[in-house]
């Protein structure tokens, strides 16, 4: 089937089998590889995106489901008119912070803070543990958290 | 400088254009002479180190390892440009290609990222090649990047080249060379004022020889070196431009899904492919020795003709296997007492008879999976005669020869563009290229087309190789006063016989180990047998501590006593997690200590046990001995990323057999830690000026051990096994 959509500020039509994920037409059709394949199960996050401003992980929505949506991507998340090298608060947070190891699940991580914040300027740490729910092998939490407290202070802290 | 200087041999010559390249090569052992030189052997190590000098006035290091987030890039740059006294902003960082080079200068020069005029310079000979030979038979692995390569050739590099940088410049102003001294990338000489640039200087410099033996700084001379300098990799990381090897996009590429045999072992019987090959996009069905393959137009077709096949596998006379069978088979060559000797001291059963008090206990942990982020995949293309592979490895060379054995070429005949890895955990290590193996046979069939093999999250899972499955039994023999007067480890396992030697002074040992033979794939996970004795040897001296009714830390400490950078690390871990102090109820603290890849590591776990019995582990507390810090805040990252892959093990990571496979699939059954389990961690090193340790894997083995101890703690149940979360609801 053909589906067209808004990928990133572009408009895009689309010519794939009806229940192809979204994930691989972005990556695969559309070149957009900064979302990840993890798990296919809607299980990690790392393939996280913005469809129409909310977090979806894109390994479980078929393109039948998105025809006409808004769909953010971790290389148009940034915003345009600050050019080239510009970057999103949480992507700055995550290089002051040194978030990435590996980085394979930064997009998705970044892409599920982002649009939490967009929402919720100052989510509790439950809230944070609720939202953010994508799986990192590397274990970078500790600094995932310092980055969002960054851009979201004077929320309650949790400790022991 | 020691022994290793005997064995480093530097070499150096000029690039198109004026500058200086400069080689340092050193091996584990000496050779006989030069042109004898060592073949690679298991055991031996290679350290290579290369750095350029340009006109421009930058300096390039080339680093021979693969980045995969533990910041080995910049670390080992940040210890050339050191000793080189560069300005850290005119230097830049190339990794090396997986090209062996071979004593033959056309491919020497290829594998140098930069051009080496056909007329070498002085220094470039035939020991020039034989080095260029050595670079890529650097795995990353071991926690060994920072400790080898860093202090044996990235050091010396720098030490070398600042050397000829300010002989050259002593030479053009006709001074001393001991009346120069070089800064920000600027040779000066105070006494003339005079200054040049390491650039203006790099041409003359390469037609020195250079120095047999570079003196390199005292630690307090470090400027670049001890700084938390931005990595290199992570802005690509933040934009989604990193292209790992998943990434890679090709002209004409076509995508595979693959099935493998789900017993190991196992081999392809048949497969019925008529319908599957009709349909929408695939291309081909490619049969491969234990696995099938669809090969389609895009990977969601391919993976969708790969469940619609049902291969028949046969299942190498395994398909009766579960975890039960296997652990006891453990337990009965435990009590076949066929062991071998893994250590001893004093006379441990003489020990143990006229012990005051005994304790006895079984430990054991299950099979792991690495689970690394991004699957296994590589892209592979095979064409006038050539083999191309593209893939994220900690081994480029290994998986170039596993490469050109599947193509049936020669190596020099594949290249490998090796990719940042998304996870390594030892899943990218030699011996465990078989998706490297799977795409290029699946390239030969579909060739001249590329092709791109991605593992479903299912078949990483049920086909890797897994951190091995152990059984511990234990004994101890406590004097009058408690003091451990005698320790008994008979264990299965033990490829690295020093990790189950507990740390403290104990007067009688008696290690043995019998290794035993299973059907299920194990490899190296991250901190290797660390990973299991950490947590036999640390829940067990703690069951020790508690015998003789002593505080967990003190018993330590007081059979810590001779070792007192173990006792540090320790005592100050303690303190920094108030030890002792009171905590709310349903709390508790428990403590480990384990030395792993030279570096101590001692972790205070503050964990609650809900009345449901869910464990929370609120906070961890780690203090670290490795001896000096290159980047405080890469260093501080590791750690606390082994403490969550370590947590992620000890709470729920259990790989369980039924019918000779792996039961579990992906991340909902094999679960690792998330943001909302992960507990707040507080690192802190401790700068003994010992030789430098490794940081990727020593912050893993304590953690398992410190959270069974405060379960412990809290509930007075001794969990023996991992995973701890299902022991500790098993009533």
């Amino acid at each position: 089937m053909t589906v067209s959509f808004i990928v990133n500020g572009e408009p895009r039509s689309i010519e794939a089998d009806a229940d192809t994920p979204l994930l691989w037409v972005l990556r695969e059709q559309l070149g957009l590889t900064g979302t990840k394949f993890g798990c296919g199960i809607a299980a990690c996050g790392a393939c996280t995106v913005h469809l129409d401003g909310a977090p979806v992980r894109s390994c479980s929505v078929p393109l039948s489901a998105v025809g006409g949506a808004r769909i953010t991507t971790i290389e148009g998340l940034a915003p345009k008119s600050g050019g080239d090298g510009a970057l999103h608060a949480v992507q700055a947070a995550w290089v002051a912070q040194q978030v990435p190891q590996c980085g394979y699940c930064q997009s998705g991580m970044i892409m599920a803070v982002a649009a939490l914040l967009a929402h919720n300027a100052a989510p509790t740490d439950a809230e944070i543990d609720a939202a953010i729910t994508n799986i990192c092998r590397c274990g970078t939490y500790e600094r995932v958290r310092r980055a969002i407290r960054s851009l979201a202070p004077g929320a309650e802290l949790r400790h022991g | 400088m020691g022994k290793w200087t005997r064995r480093a041999f530097i070499t150096a010559g000029s690039v198109v254009g004026g500058g200086l390249v400069l080689g340092v090569a050193e091996f584990a052992f000496a050779p006989k002479r030069l042109g004898m030189l060592p073949p690679a052997q298991p055991g031996a190590s290679w350290v290579t180190a290369w750095l350029k000098i340009t006109p421009d006035n930058v300096v390039t290091v080339v680093v021979p390892h693969c980045e995969m987030g533990q910041g080995v890039h910049t670390a080992l740059t940040q210890m050339a440009a050191d000793e080189l006294d560069a300005d850290w902003s005119r230097v830049r960082m190339e990794e090396a290609p997986a090209e062996d080079a071979f004593a033959n200068a056309h491919v020497f020069r290829a594998f140098l990222p930069f051009e080496v005029p056909p007329m070498l310079g002085r220094g470039f000979d035939h020991l020039g090649y034989r080095m260029a030979q050595w670079v890529g038979l650097q795995v990353t692995g071991g926690s060994s990047s920072v400790r080898g390569t860093g202090q044996y050739g990235m050091r010396m590099a720098g030490a070398a080249a600042r050397t000829m940088l300010i002989a050259a410049a002593a030479k053009r102003w006709n001074v001393p060379a001991d009346q120069c001294d070089a800064r920000a990338s600027q040779v000066r000489h105070a006494a003339s004022g005079r200054s040049a640039s390491f650039g203006e200087l790099a041409g003359d410099a390469s037609t020195l020889s250079p120095p047999a033996h570079p003196v390199l700084k005292a630690r307090e001379a470090h400027t670049i070196v001890g700084q938390s300098l931005p990595r290199y990799d992570i802005p690509s990381k933040v934009t989604g431009a990193a292209t790992y090897g998943i990434d890679v996009a090709l002209p004409g590429m076509l995508y595979a899904a693959v099935r493998a045999a789900p017993v190991f072992g196992g081999t392809l019987k048949s497969v019925d492919s008529a319908a599957v090959a009709a349909m929408p996009g695939v291309k081909q069905v490619v049969s491969l020795p234990d696995a099938v393959a669809v090969v389609a137009d895009g990977w969601w077709r391919a993976l969708k003709g790969v469940r619609a096949l049902e291969p028949q596998f046969d299942e190498a006379g395994h398909g009766a296997v579960d975890s039960a069978a296997l652990f006891a088979a453990q337990a009965q060559a435990l009590d076949g007492g066929k062991l071998s000797k893994a250590g001893s001291a004093g006379d441990a059963a003489a020990a143990l008879a006229k012990a005051a008090q005994v304790v006895e206990a079984e430990y054991r942990v299950p099979y792991l999976a690495h689970a690394t982020m991004e699957p296994m995949n590589a892209t592979a293309r095979i064409a006038d005669g050539r083999c191309e592979v593209w893939a994220g490895t900690q081994d480029p060379l290994s998986a170039r020869k596993v490469a050109a054995q599947a193509a049936g070429l020669k190596p020099q005949d594949v290249t490998l563009h090796n990719l940042p890895l998304g996870g390594g955990f030892g899943r990218r290590l030699p011996g465990t290229f078989d998706y490297i193996a799977q795409a290029v046979q699946v390239a030969k069939a579909v060739a001249p087309a590329p092709v791109k093999l991605i593992w479903h999250r299912e078949e990483d899972i049920q086909h890797d190789f897994y951190r091995a499955a152990y059984v511990a039994r234990l004994k101890g023999g406590l004097d009058a006063a408690g003091r451990p007067d005698s320790w008994t480890a008979h264990f299965t396992g033990g490829s690295q016989m020093g990790a189950a030697r507990p740390p403290y002074r104990i007067a009688n040992l008696d290690l043995k180990t019998i290794d035993v033979a299973a059907h299920v794939r194990e490899g190296s996970w991250r901190s290797v047998e660390f990973s299991q004795q950490g947590f036999f040897v640390e829940s067990f001296i703690d069951e020790l501590a508690h015998a003789s009714k002593q505080d967990p830390v003190a018993y330590r400490l007081a059979a810590l006593e001779g070792s007192p950078r173990h006792h540090a690390v320790l005592q100050r871990a303690a303190q920094l997690a108030g030890w002792g102090d009171a905590l709310p109820a349903g709390q508790g603290r428990g403590v480990a200590l384990v030395e792993a890849f030279g570096s101590i590591v001692a972790e205070v776990a503050q964990v609650e046990v809900s009345a449901d019995g869910t464990i929370h582990v609120r906070r961890v507390t780690a203090v670290v001995d490795c001896g000096d810090l290159i980047n405080p805040d890469i260093a501080a990252a590791q750690i606390e990323g082994g403490i969550v892959f370590g947590l992620s093990a000890a709470l729920y990571g259990e790989i369980t057999i039924d019918k000779g496979r792996v039961q579990q699939a992906n991340f909902n059954d094999y679960r690792p830690v998330r943001l909302a389990e992960a507990p707040r961690v507080t690192v802190e090193f401790i700068r003994s000026g010992a030789p430098l340790g490794g940081l990727g894997e020593p912050g893993v083995p304590p953690i398992a051990p410190a959270v069974a101890n405060a379960i412990h703690a809290i509930t007075g149940r001794r969990l023996r096994e991992l995973p701890l979360q299902r022991q500790l609801l098993k009533s």
